[in-house]
């Protein structure tokens, strides 16, 4: 097995990319792609180490991540439909408002 | 030897992809970069010997969760914000958390390195039968929290129809 | 040594697979010909057996276009995507128990997570067109793949409740077993796995996303020539892919009808019989035809089914013990496997030539408020059966059939329920919402 560190730096540096994406990027979809990233960084961590100790759990609390994406990403691709249906843009610093 | 290479290959893609994720101007190709990304993490997966959770990463992730991605992006049509500024004025600041980050973590892998490089890895058939292992932790330790992440997805559907439907 | 014989298979599939998809496009418009009371294709070849391969040189022939505002990238791997995700969900098949490219221990999984993959094809396809018609095909094929893949993924988790393993291999030994075929203990299952496999490889009365009297081709209307050709050539693998998982799962994969019971044991004889009927046919033909080549064409296929007679043959007439004897399993095998796939892939254009197409919020509706449901009914029956069958010892035939019984009844409500959501008349509600896209 490739020592778990690779592991790590792999899972950091996508971390990493997932945080720049979040913060940096102004259209709303592409943040919740780097979010995606960033649970997929986690997940490799969770595997790795359930490959270094022999356990499967780690797959499993990766299995709940999953489901914890998919939830993500029905509800958040859902506000991103609705908001484009009433403000016609995707832009995260155009949604300025509290209501509509 | 060809762990080795595989997973390296793998890592390179995964890091590559992921970067072309967050600088691609236009969404449908950051979309496709992360369906990449996706996919060399599943390969990675099962470099280590999670053949389930490297299907359940290519089914869920980079069949279902992105072919809805792609679907909203081209269904929100997003060719006036293609010309318009793509970053914040933040990322000055977002690249220097990252790379605090990123130092803080590489430091605390030199402090351990000795543990964490030369740690003995189990033996890769204490995974197996990996689909049979996983059922029996998912159903019978962690059952609860499959029943509450079943009512959680309940939730985000309720959710997302009320959201995204016009007249409720 | 271990990766030749793996690779040689995968080798050989992949170049047969273009013909063979050239020669089921033939045989479709032939079945559909048969059923407009027509001849079909006539001209290239005796019976028009060599259009495939003339219209094979003609799509490699043409002019190669790609739009001027098309995204070139994308617009030029779409069609890649495509064909690999479709070929690579053939590895894990078992062909037989001897040809199988990978026996992997979560071999459907992996058929259903690879071909799941296919959809990037059609809808990056779409996309990169930069079309109206292409993007709608493509938005279509997104949504209908989406919602089917639910239920065809539930249909199949019953099946794999009986057989209790994910291994392709497993799952038919799992049939061999038990000696019934899965479609006998899940009928429901096999039944919405059959309207979902239609679904899900865009084939009618399911092909809104190519639709062409709606939106010219959809997603391919913007290809031609060579991508198209791969884009074709993707829709009819996935279709061999979708009926040799049904055959795997339900219909017994490799096995003989009643392959357990020795005293039918003269249905052996019926692959090399058939075989050598198809060989009599053509000999019995060739002179009629007009022209010499067209009769030296019949009698070469005539002479290539009484050698596939005689490969059938051979290891039934092989003294016990011999070789050739053990190898009767694996060529046996084969063809009924593949016969299976060949009544399924016929199942298809005989629903796709009776059908009218449906309408896109009708497809909707049948996936989400019919078949979802009843899947999930599904495995809950089957469920129930298994329970009885092995916690409180019944037979596991009136326990099985005790599923069914409930699956069906609530397919039943879910019928006499579904009524009621009548859709609206065009231009009622549906006009004042204009689409997003528009």
């Amino acid at each position: 097995m490739v020592p778990i560190g690779h592991y790590i730096f792999l899972s950091v540096a996508l971390l990493a990319i997932g945080i720049v994406g979040v913060v940096t990027r102004r259209n709303v979809i592409i943040i919740l792609m780097s979010i995606e990233l960033i649970l997929n960084a986690v997940n490799i961590n969770l595997v790795a180490f359930s490959r270094l100790v022999g356990s499967v759990e780690g797959q499993i609390f990766a299995i709940f991540i999953i489901t914890d994406a998919a939830a993500e990403a029905a509800v958040g691709l859902g506000i991103i439909i609705a908001f484009f249906r009433n403000r016609e843009t995707v832009l995260a610093d155009e949604m300025d408002i509290l209501k509509w | 030897m060809l762990d080795q290479v595989v997973f390296y290959f793998f890592a390179a893609l995964a890091i590559v992809s992921a970067i072309l994720v967050v600088t691609r101007r236009n969404a449908v190709q950051s979309a496709i970069f992360l369906v990449t990304a996706l996919l060399a993490t599943a390969g990675i997966f099962l470099n280590l010997n999670a053949e389930f959770l490297f299907i359940v990463q290519v089914i869920l992730y980079a069949g279902g969760i992105m072919v809805l991605f792609i679907f909203v992006i081209m269904l929100v049509n997003l060719d006036v914000a293609l010309h318009q500024v793509q970053f914040n004025r933040q990322w000055f600041v977002a690249l220097i958390i990252s790379a605090v980050l990123a130092a803080q973590v590489a430091a605390a892998i030199a402090v351990s390195r000795r543990t964490l490089y030369t740690m003995p890895a189990a033996p890769a058939e204490s995974l197996q039968p990996n689909t049979e292992r996983v059922a029996f932790y998912l159903f019978h330790t962690y059952v609860l929290p499959f029943e509450i992440a079943s009512i959680l997805l309940l939730v985000a559907m309720v959710g997302a129809v009320v959201m995204a439907k016009k007249r409720v | 040594m271990p990766y030749v014989l793996p690779v040689l298979f995968a080798l050989v599939i992949v170049a047969l697979l273009p013909l063979v998809a050239g020669y089921i496009v033939l045989v479709e418009r032939k079945v559909m010909a048969d059923m407009q009371v027509r001849l079909g294709p006539m001209r290239v070849g005796p019976h028009g057996l060599l259009q495939p391969i003339a219209d094979a040189v003609k799509l490699l022939l043409k002019e190669d276009i790609i739009p001027e505002s098309a995204d070139r990238l994308v617009f030029w791997g779409a069609p890649l995507i495509s064909v690999t995700t479709a070929m690579v969900a053939l590895a894990a098949l078992p062909i037989g128990p001897f040809f199988q490219i990978a026996e992997l221990n979560i071999g459907l999984l992996f058929i259903l997570g690879v071909s799941s993959l296919g959809i990037f094809g059609i809808v990056l396809g779409g996309w990169a067109s930069n079309s109206h018609y292409s993007l709608l095909g493509a938005l279509r094929s997104a949504a209908q793949l989406v919602s089917y893949e639910t239920s065809a993924g539930m249909a199949i988790v019953g099946a794999l409740l009986l057989a209790g393993t994910l291994s392709t291999r497993g799952i038919v030994q799992a049939q061999a077993q038990t000696e019934v075929w899965f479609i006998f203990a899940a009928p429901v299952g096999f039944f919405i796995y059959l309207v979902a496999s239609i679904a899900e490889t865009n084939r009618a009365p399911f092909d809104m996303p190519e639709a062409e009297s709606e939106l010219v081709a959809g997603y391919m209307t913007e290809y031609s020539g060579f991508r198209w050709a791969l884009y074709f050539l993707a829709e009819y693998t996935n279709m061999i892919v979708v009926a040799s998982i049904a055959t795997t799962l339900f219909l017994g994969g490799w096995l003989r009808p009643f392959a357990s019971t020795s005293y039918l044991d003269f249905l052996d004889w019926l692959p090399p019989l058939l075989m050598a009927g198809v060989a009599g046919y053509c000999f019995w033909r060739a002179p009629k035809q007009p022209v010499a080549v067209q009769k030296m064409f019949m009698a070469a296929v005539g002479l290539l089914c009484i050698v596939l007679a005689l490969v059938l043959i051979m290891p039934m007439a092989a003294p016990r013990d011999s070789f050739l004897a053990s190898s009767k399993a694996g060529i046996h095998g084969a063809f009924w496997f593949l016969f299976k796939v060949g009544a399924y892939i016929y199942v298809f254009m005989w629903l796709r030539f009776t059908f009218p197409r449906y309408r896109f919020d009708q497809l909707m509706r049948l996936g989400w408020q019919f078949l979802v449901p009843l899947s999930i009914v599904n495995v809950m029956g089957i469920g129930v059966g298994l329970a009885l069958h092995r916690q409180l010892n019944w037979p596991a035939a009136p326990a099985l059939i005790l599923g069914i019984v409930l699956t069906l009844v609530a397919g039943a409500y879910l019928l006499a329920t579904g009524e009621k959501h009548e859709h609206p008349r065009v231009g009622e509600e549906e006009e004042e919402e204009t689409p997003v896209n528009a």
